[in-house]
């Protein structure tokens, strides 16, 4: 079985605070993986570390059993690994069709093409046209994405990281501050994901967490504390410990 | 040599005395006030009317330059300034440029385009020997007036509370806000101050530096260069950096005259690619 | 896999095609800029004027308007093309003048190119220090280097040879409007191209969220590099013209006051849809006549108070006022109305708030 994703005694620190201390992962491909852990804990430390935004104080990152350490934040996402944003990374001024269309142009090939208009390239317009319908922002298609309401820009969000058609999605609290009706379309599209594609999964709701993972990290004041089935994580003693009394499976 | 350094050091404290205040300003509102040399500018012009045509001593005509300075920093920073604090750089940028657009423009209508000069006087012109060195007498005036300046100056940042709220809201705003120091009140108080210490600087400079109504656009660079490679968190390192840039331009003036004032443009180019943060500053959390 | 229905994928696909098509209005504008040569012929030398403003201006919105890159000192490639299309007429290097305009562009864009990377790092304090530094250091260079450039006086003695050799340069200015005005619409239609295109939208993507443009697999560095050299390019010729139209290039061309002027008729004519540059070029001119009737030695005063207006009553209001120009040419820019109490221009242009 291989290792799609994996990190090798991983460290952060900034000045005297060690942000994340020997983390080590290791995915499989396809692999469902949640990362939780309290506030603070580092979790989106070490997305951010794995998608190049931060440099490892020390450390390894592979990728399909090659060293990225070094690799340029946008140079990760060519070689197959996207993320969403706990808060909306977005592009304010473009439409979801426009936001789209860019990264599919991009994934494609055509992000230097200045000589042509975008979405000429055969297959981008369909390519568009699905997401759109998958993440329900058809009718909000040619909106500004500044003034769309939470709840579609965390589609948006989402559908972003999907048009990069990655190999190892890395999603961070995708269902954050989205109401209840609308967690449920987040998590069936999530569900939707081919079995191929390898996701770690930062989240908060233990519901989503335990229905969605196949293993479970439990990352506590930047240290993996267990690592294991949702089963193992549920009744280990020291996961009730730090969450203190907070019940795993409600 | 040692007239350079002597030379470079004179001019290296004008300065500084100059720029500090834009230091503090950006330091404390993040705010770009390219039209700080129009409060220098208009510092040494209160001068040269005192002096000159009022017939007063010179060193009322230095107090008068930071009075005024200091008068018209408060007044614009209350009146316009304050308007402008939460706009984007690009707008802080075209409003100050617009400031120096109208002060170049009124000043010549005013006083006349050609270069002025205020009437130094005898005690403080010619040189005197010092251990085998000539030193020019207004020179070393004006090192011991910035000298004495900075020392008081850093004193009363180190020493005094106001200087402890001006660090604390420097530092972070909000919580220095969070509390209970009025940073508005913190902030007009420095910026006139500020002024106040350009108006002087241009008072005092006006002999070296030279008094005309391009001054502002003259010396917006050497002023940003200083602020740039020294950082906004401290008072030594702009006063470091001055004294750097100081004797540099001396020098490079005297001993490459052809490409005297490249070693200014230079400096700031080559620093800013290695250290896009400044020479001397610290990293800020910001 | 779901399929989208297909009248889903046939109007995703009309919007993006229309989206790159030239509107009506541009259309009309065209040809009335063209009409000009025929209807305006007194007012050629005030026009050529304008054109070469409007194509600085427009340089100045590729990086600003589409890239979010704040410069004081864009006249540094301006200068450039300006001497090096004096320099090349002076001494017969290029006699053609298109050849040479080309060529001052391609010059002024090497230049763009190896200050772009002092550019591309750090915050917009740093930028604005670096593009006046460069400018500043240009100009310098031009002054000290008298022998070869004129120095203080300007470079003197050119001659500017007949356009493909037939058009000569006349004293009435036909010829150096009809070849401005066809550069400007050239290049305008080469930028026009650019912006529409998937690079350009990946500019707009920098420009709003670096961070997430960088998370989508843009390399954001690069792409800034480019229109960077660009913009230099087009300033450049926009120098060139100058010289080339004027018969005389000087230090002017590289001085604070053009690249603030510049600066000035882009944030009038509003940045972000290319025909900024144009509007503000003949607002700018328009008011510069006005005032100058009024007080001709002191007009520098009524622009900083123009910059200082625009400032406090607010870009955005102003922005407004221009919103039914701008809804003309919303083909070009990403103009959308706004829903209650947005307004105008683009947020996010004029770099970081502090």
């Amino acid at each position: 079985m291989t290792l799609v994703l994996e990190t090798r005694a991983l460290e952060k620190r900034f000045g005297g605070i060690v942000a994340a201390n020997e983390v080590s992962l290791r995915l499989k491909k396809g692999a469902r993986h949640a990362l939780i852990g309290p506030n603070g804990a580092g979790k989106t430390t070490v997305i951010n570390l794995l998608t190049g935004v931060l440099r490892p104080s020390s450390g390894e990152i592979l990728l399909d059993g090659k060293n990225i350490t070094g690799v340029e934040p946008h140079d990760r996402v060519r070689l197959g690994m996207a993320r969403t944003f706990q808060i909306n990374q977005l592009f304010g001024d473009l439409t979801p069709l426009e936001t789209l269309g860019l990264a599919i142009s991009e994934r494609r090939g055509s992000g230097w093409h200045w000589w042509r208009t975008v979405g000429s390239r055969g297959g981008v317009v369909d390519e568009i046209g699905e997401l759109l319908d998958r993440f329900r922002l058809v009718d909000v298609m040619q909106e500004r994405t500044a003034i769309l309401p939470y709840g579609k820009q965390r589609l948006l969000e989402i559908a972003l990281a999907f048009a990069c058609r990655p190999r190892v999605l890395l999603l961070d609290e995708p269902a954050a501050g989205v109401p209840d009706a609308e967690r449920q379309e987040i998590l069936a599209t999530i569900a939707t994901l081919p079995t191929d594609v390898t996701v770690l999964l930062i989240e908060h709701d233990m519901d989503i967490v335990f229905t969605f993972a196949d293993r479970i990290s439990v990352l506590v004041n930047g240290e993996m504390l267990v690592e294991g089935t949702p089963d193992e994580v549920s009744h280990d003693p020291r996961v009730k410990a730090v969450y203190l009394g907070e019940s795993l499976d409600a | 040599m040692l007239t350079i350094l002597f030379d470079g050091i004179a001019y290296g404290m004008l300065l500084f005395v100059l720029a500090c205040g834009l230091a503090v300003t950006l330091g404390l509102m993040n705010f770009v006030n390219l039209a700080h040399g129009s409060f220098a500018m208009a510092g040494g012009y209160a001068a040269l009317v005192i002096v000159n045509n009022l017939g007063m001593p010179f060193a009322v005509g230095l107090i008068g330059a930071f009075v005024f300075a200091a008068l018209l920093g408060a007044v614009l920073e209350r009146t316009l300034y304050v308007h402008v604090y939460g706009k984007s750089h690009l707008e802080q940028v075209l409003f100050t440029i617009g400031l120096v657009f109208m002060s170049v423009a009124a000043v010549d209508y005013l006083m006349g385009s050609q270069q002025q000069f205020i009437q130094i006087p005898a005690a403080l012109q010619g040189q005197i020997q010092v251990a085998g060195v000539g030193m020019s007498k207004y020179r070393l005036m004006i090192i011991t007036i910035c000298g004495v300046l900075t020392v008081v100056l850093q004193l009363m940042l180190m020493g005094s509370r106001f200087g402890s709220q001006l660090r604390a809201a420097v530092d972070d705003q909000r919580v220095a806000r969070g509390l209970g120091i009025n940073v508005g009140a913190v902030f007009g108080i420095t910026f006139a101050v500020g002024s106040g210490l350009a108006g002087l600087g241009g008072a005092l400079g006006a002999e070296i530096l030279g008094l005309d109504p391009i001054f502002p656009l003259k010396y917006m660079i050497y002023f940003l260069i200083v602020v740039t490679l020294g950082g906004t968190s401290s008072i030594t390192a702009p006063f470091m950096a001055s004294i750097l840039l100081g004797i540099a331009d001396v020098a490079g003036k005297y001993y490459v005259p052809k490409l005297g004032a490249f070693v200014i443009y230079t400096i700031m180019i080559v620093v800013l690619i290695l250290r896009p943060q400044g020479l001397f500053a610290r990293g800020r959390t910001r | 896999m779901v399929t989208p229905t297909p009248p889903l994928a046939t109007e995703i696909s009309q919007f993006l095609i229309a989206r790159g098509r030239w509107s009506l209005i541009e259309i009309v504008f065209w040809i009335v800029a063209f009409a000009t040569i025929y209807f305006l012929p007194d007012h050629y030398l005030i026009l050529t004027d304008i054109v070469i403003w409007a194509l600085f201006a427009l340089s100045i919105d590729l990086i600003l308007g589409f890239a979010g890159v704040i410069t004081l000192g864009h006249a540094a490639f301006f200068g450039v093309g300006a001497y090096a299309a004096g320099l090349m007429a002076k001494h017969g290097i290029i006699v053609e003048p298109i050849l040479a305009l080309v060529a001052s562009g391609l010059i002024a864009a090497v230049f763009g190119f190896f200050t772009s990377f002092l550019v591309l790092r750090g915050s917009d304090l740093t930028r604005l220090m670096v593009t006046l530094g460069i400018a500043l250091v240009l100009r310098e260079i031009a002054n000290r280097f008298s022998n070869i450039t004129g120095g203080a006086d300007g470079l003197q003695g050119v001659t500017i040879a007949p356009v493909l050799g037939l058009f000569s340069f006349d004293l009435w200015g036909q010829t150096a409007y009809v070849y401005s005005l066809i550069v400007l619409f050239v290049l305008f239609a080469l930028a026009r191209r650019i912006v529409r295109s998937p690079f350009g939208l990946a500019l707009l993507a920098i420009k709003g969220n670096p961070l997430r443009a960088a998370a989508i697999g843009i390399g954001v560095n690069w792409r800034l590099v480019a229109i960077y050299t660009v913009a230099a390019a087009y300033a450049g010729i926009a120098g060139a013209l100058l010289t080339q139209t004027t018969a005389f290039a000087s230090l002017e061309g590289f001085s604070f006051e053009r690249s603030a002027d510049g600066l000035l008729i882009l944030i009038i004519g509003g940045t972000g849809y290319l025909y900024g540059g144009i509007v503000g070029a003949l607002l700018f001119k328009y008011m510069q006549d006005w005032l100058a009737d009024i007080t001709p030695q002191y007009w520098q005063f009524w622009i900083g108070l123009v910059l200082v207006l625009i400032v406090l009553i607010g870009r955005e209001r102003i922005g407004s006022w221009l919103d039914p120009i701008r809804r003309l040419f919303d083909r070009v820019g990403n103009w959308r109305p706004r829903k209650e109490g947005q307004l105008g221009m683009s947020p996010g242009d004029g770099g970081q708030k502090p």
